[in-house]
């Protein structure tokens, strides 16, 4: 076996040294009716490497990739480029095959890049600090909420009508194990300052999300003001961190907590997965923050080096009172975001999004043209959503057979078959002006 | 003779003088490196995107204000950075890392490039069903594989982490508690002491009260105290219970376990972090548990990547099948399909815990991972993950302190017992990376005196184990010496021991620009 | 004014009905550098034995209980920039709160200085 680098004779020597008779002696505390005589049934023996990649390349090759066709997907996880030197970064073994920084002196490579990982994503967001990951956007914001109710002594949150539904499922779930009240306004494309009505002295926090999950972008300032009159905290999340570079962010905002998701700067589709959760907030409660945090510091000769900090309130050292469970993030997520935005610069940052957005308007021309549909989000980023007088489902089933992906149907996302005739698309800097001529005819013909 | 005289000498010049302080910062192959924020500048980039032609109409005006100020750097910087830095890190592709309870094997490379076929990279979770249906076909094959190696009826795909695998199996407790209107009043889950640290942590996420177990002396549940535990069975939801638990060694009384808290009216969560020890051996299903998390990036095998992605996929029991969370897949005639909303056939489920579907990426690796090894090779794997693991322990147990007796299971546990006065586990670990090894887990589990947990995995051949035996076994000598010089290690390293103190006392958790009166004075 | 010990390492210096609570040389040194402190704000009440306050290392953070019961009348605000004053001056300068007793009959089951003494040196 490839893997294995034991042979028989050195099996037989090492049993020898131990004193056992065969490896049977190490599991006699498994109890007698739970030992397997052979090797358990049902699952086909070892392969080679060639039929392993030849099973993989059959599945793989069932699957339409987002760069084969006209491609429109969004909804929490985007269509972008990813520079070549990014991937062979995080294919370095140094990277890609080590563990959480525990022993610092020789773990300066990945403490490093957090700590610039950090940086970054404060500045991005407009935060004063940030997190060294969380597993997603989705989690992130629900750890978010929990947050806000230990730092306020509260125990409600207000969902706006504009987050993404999966966020909000996620949130929900957490909170309500641990007997918080969750609030969720009714589905809206553009209410989200409709949070600012919401809070009073028992709300913990209210949590809006702009550009939400129908595209559309919203300055929440004065939905902070009466958060904070309250004595409430704002969550501001967002799916696209793209957006980062254009569109108002959380801190200037006035948001205390800010999270989103980073899958778009370095990351893959995946299929929904490893993606990584950005999370920041204020200087003042960085000390109720979940997750690991990468803090500067010096050696015993005083050279300036990195280590995790505050790990008081980590599950490693506080168990049953830590500010979460998380142990594993998404360090290496972590670190294709960090070289993309290392390569990106803010500059690059800036232009890549003010590139997606055009795409969108081009797009939302395009489509608008059409009689028939209707953009129904007022002002958005590089996505946004759109109505046919078909149901959404049957229009996305005809523009697959036209081997066009044209984008969410708005009743995938909500229970209870609202919105049957909305349509969310995204565009992106992989956009191009013949994508989007294919999708206008595809979908002139339909409607 | 035509004497030619042009040339360098070629013997070495021997001198005992050392450079320990270079101008440029570097040490030979060791380069100095900046932060990004000094060596990158805001006008730079490494990426060449098509001119905006500036368009920003539909926005409304919700446009940043201030700028993110962040460098860039070009390509050839960029990977600099990179390289250098990577060289500041230990990884199991560098050496041996025995850190126990973590599982760090060698992390096959096929696996990547599996990862990477754009039929799996590149497809979108939200994409219509009838595209991805080889995405899907894949969940399912890892699914069948995880039952049938637990022997248990269902999996849960979609938690992110080993820890979030927990929180979906104690998550589909409470449930289950609901369901009996028993939520209210069974609220005690029972914990034991040597358990990590995300146990307890989990218990309280979900709403739970936390009661620890002792440990008895010989490492394992304390069955006096569990059954005193138990003497009040109307408040108990359940125990979380690792197996093979912390301390290497597999709880004998497992079956007595799951029979008392199940006649107790609580279920089993097993956490399955040390699943690398039975893989292919022992079906925790035939051990009566209900709910146990698998650590793909542990046992299959998934890169650690310096603190995730991991991918916690969490089987459970028949009484706990019905409450797993969306989104899932099913198979009928018609193919592959993903149940994402809470109704139907799901609508006893506990509800959604992340996005989307999990960690595709991660069982991607995995399943490359199981075909390679099949059902013979991982049956082997555990068998030489056990192996490894006792030859450690009785190479070392002479001049080491066995933290308990008789054999263990994948990992090798130690006190510090054997060290002088003034010795620590610290100086012990950070000697070993003078000698080239990562250190072991240290100071856990909690249960035992500066704990030092070896796990050496199935991956590491007898003359590695050799090696790192000879130098572990000088180093535990130099210990029950008391040498104090250990109190300095590493003295090779790329950095000296940090200064953890000042780091906690004074947090600076990211880079501020010099004030312009410091850079003035420079 | 004197001052008591409770087996959980805290001291109480007793003046009227106010009471100065930290904790002792004893537990501070076994603590290690302390890099940080969560004092209780004026106005919150506690009954004996409650967490009151909660001091970290760097790798452990513990609770630190009410010794008597009674109501915060100040928190020592200084030890938010300058924990390291836990380690330099426990039993002075790095007290952690101000209580009104009270129940000043809880303070007798306190130990006085000797009996801490000995209860440390029986550890």
């Amino acid at each position: 076996m490839r893997y294995l680098p034991l042979t028989p004779e050195d099996r037989a020597a090492m049993l020898n040294t131990i004193g056992a008779a065969s490896v049977d002696d190490f599991y006699q505390d498994v109890p007698q009716s739970a030992r397997l005589g052979g090797q358990i049934e049902g699952l086909p023996n070892h392969q080679g490497e060639l039929a392993v990649e030849r099973h993989m390349s059959r599945l793989a090759a069932l699957n339409t990739t987002a760069s084969d066709v006209p491609f429109f997907v969004g909804c929490g996880a985007y269509k972008h480029h990813v520079p070549a030197s990014v991937d062979m970064v995080i294919q370095r073994s140094e990277f890609l095959t080590t563990y959480t920084p525990y022993q610092p002196e020789i773990a300066q490579g990945t403490l490093q890049t957090l700590f610039e990982f950090q940086t970054q994503v404060a500045s991005m967001t407009a935060m004063d600090v940030a997190n060294a990951s969380m597993y997603d956007g989705s989690t992130s914001c629900a750890e978010a909420a929990v947050m806000a109710c230990r730092v306020t002594k509260r125990k409600k949150v207000v969902l706006s009508g504009g987050i993404h539904p999966h966020y909000a499922a996620a949130t929900r779930l957490l909170c309500e194990a641990q007997g918080i009240e969750v609030v969720q306004l009714p589905t809206a494309v553009d209410g989200e300052l409709e949070l600012a009505n919401h809070v009073d002295e028992t709300t913990a926090c209210v949590i809006g999300q702009s550009p939400n999950v129908f595209g559309t972008v919203t300055d929440l300032s004065s939905v902070a003001d009466a958060a904070h009159e309250k004595k409430a905290l704002l969550v501001s999340v967002f799916t696209e961190a793209v957006s980062l570079g254009l569109v108002t962010p959380p801190g200037e905002m006035g948001a205390d907590i800010a999270v989103g998701e980073g899958q778009s700067i370095g990351g893959a589709l995946n299929f929904g997965g490893p993606y990584v959760g950005l999370f920041a907030c204020t200087k003042k409660l960085v000390r109720q923050m979940p997750g690991r945090l990468c803090g500067e510091t010096v050696d015993a000769e005083g050279k300036r080096g990195f280590v995790l900090t505050l790990s008081t309130r980590e599950q490693h050292i506080r168990r049953d009172k830590a500010t979460s469970n998380i142990c594993t993030n998404s360090g290496l997520c972590a670190l294709a975001f960090t070289a993309h935005m290392t390569l990106l610069g803010g500059k690059g940052l800036r232009d890549l999004a003010v590139l997606n957005h055009e795409a969108a308007c081009d797009l939302a021309d395009a489509l608008e043209a059409i009689d028939g549909v209707e953009i129904v989000t007022p002002r958005f980023f590089n996505e946004f959503a759109f109505t046919t007088p078909l149901d959404a489902e049957a229009v996305i089933a005809m523009l697959e057979e036209r081997g066009i992906l044209g984008g969410v149907r708005a009743s995938r996302l909500l229970p209870n078959g609202q919105m049957n005739n909305v349509i969310i698309a995204a565009a992106t800097e992989c956009t191009t002006e013949e994508d989007i001529e294919a999708y206008a005819a595809a979908l002139k013909e339909i409607v | 003779m035509g004497m030619q005289t042009i040339g360098r000498p070629t013997a070495p010049f021997a001198s005992d003088a050392i450079a320990n302080d270079t101008i440029s910062g570097s040490r030979g192959l060791l380069q100095h490196e900046g932060l990004i924020f000094e060596v990158g500048s805001p006008d730079k980039t490494g990426v060449d995107l098509p001119k905006p032609k500036g368009r920003t109409d539909r926005l409304g005006g919700v446009a940043r204000k201030v700028d993110t100020g962040l460098p860039g750097l070009t390509e050839p910087e960029a990977v600099r950075h990179y390289m250098r830095l990577s060289q500041r890190n230990y990884a199991i592709d560098l050496g041996f890392f025995p850190l126990g309870s973590c599982t760090m094997k060698h992390n096959p490379r096929l696996n990547e490039k599996a990862a990477r076929l754009p039929g799996f990279a590149d497809i979108h979770p939200m994409q219509p069903q009838s595209t991805v249906q080889g995405a899907l076909a894949l969940i399912d094959e890892l699914a069948t594989w995880l039952k049938t190696l637990t022997g248990m009826p269902a999996v849960a795909m979609s938690p992110k982490a080993g820890a979030h695998g927990e929180l979906c199996g104690m998550l589909a407790i409470r449930q289950a508690l609901i369901a009996r209107g028993e939520a209210g009043t069974r609220k005690r889950v029972l914990v034991p002491a040597s358990a990590h640290g995300t146990n307890p942590a989990t218990a309280i996420q979900c709403g739970f009260i936390v009661d620890e177990i002792k440990a008895d002396a010989r490492g394992r549940v304390d069955m006096d105290d569990f059954k005193r535990k138990l003497e009040h069975t109307d408040d108990v939801a359940g125990i979380m219970l690792t197996n093979p638990n912390t301390c290497g060694l597999f709880e004998t009384d497992i079956k007595e376990i799951a029979d008392l808290i199940h006649d107790a009216g609580g279920y089993f969560y097993c956490d399955g972090a040390n699943f690398n020890a039975i893989v292919g051996r022992v079906r925790p299903g035939d051990l009566g548990i209900d709910a146990m998390h698998i650590n793909l990036h542990k046992t299959f095998s998934t890169p650690h990547g310096g603190g995730g992605p991991g991918s916690g996929p969490t089987v459970l029991s028949d009484a706990l099948a019905p409450f797993a969370p969306v989104p899932y897949v099913t198979y009928d005639n018609d193919g592959y399909h993903l149940i994402e909303q809470i109704e139907g056939e799901a609508s006893d489920a506990f509800g959604r815990m992340v996005a989307f579907h999990g960690q595709m990426g991660m069982f991607v690796r995995a399943l490359a991972y199981m075909l390679s090894h099949g059902a013979d090779g991982l049956k082997q794997v555990a068998e030489d993950a056990v192996l490894n693991a006792n030859y450690v322990q009785a190479r070392l147990k002479n001049v080491m302190t066995p933290a308990f007796d008789g054999f263990c299971m994948h990992e090798a546990l130690f006190s510090d017992a054997f060290t002088a006065d003034g010795i620590e586990t610290i100086d012990i670990a950070k000697a070993l990376i003078d000698e080239g090894y990562h250190p072991m887990t240290m100071y856990f589990p909690l249960v035992v005196h500066g704990a030092m947990l070896i796990e050496p995995t199935e991956t590491e051949s007898k003359q590695e184990l050799d090696r790192f035996c000879d130098a572990l076994e000088g180093i535990a000598k130099r210990a029950a010496a008391g040498d104090e010089a250990m109190k300095g290690a590493p003295y090779l390293a790329p950095m000296k021991r940090l200064d953890e103190t000042l780091a906690a006392r004074k947090p600076v958790l990211k880079w501020t620009p010099p004030a312009p009166e410091a850079i003035a004075a420079e | 004014m004197s001052t008591y010990y409770t087996e959980d390492h805290e001291w109480i210096a007793v003046e009227g009905d106010i009471g100065t609570v930290g904790i002792t040389k004893y537990a501070a040194e076994q603590l290690g550098d302390v890099v940080f402190v969560e004092v209780p704000e004026a106005g919150i009440t506690f009954t004996k034995g409650d967490d009151m306050a909660v001091v970290e290392s760097v790798k452990a953070a513990s609770d630190v209980y009410a010794p008597v019961a009674g109501e915060v009348v100040e928190g020592n605000g200084d030890l938010a920039d300058a924990p390291q004053t836990v380690n330099e001056d426990p039993e002075g300068k790095g007290w952690f709160c101000k209580i009104k007793i009270s129940d000043a009959a809880e303070v007798s089951t306190l130990m006085d200085a000797s009996a801490y003494k000995a209860f440390c040196e029986g550890l």
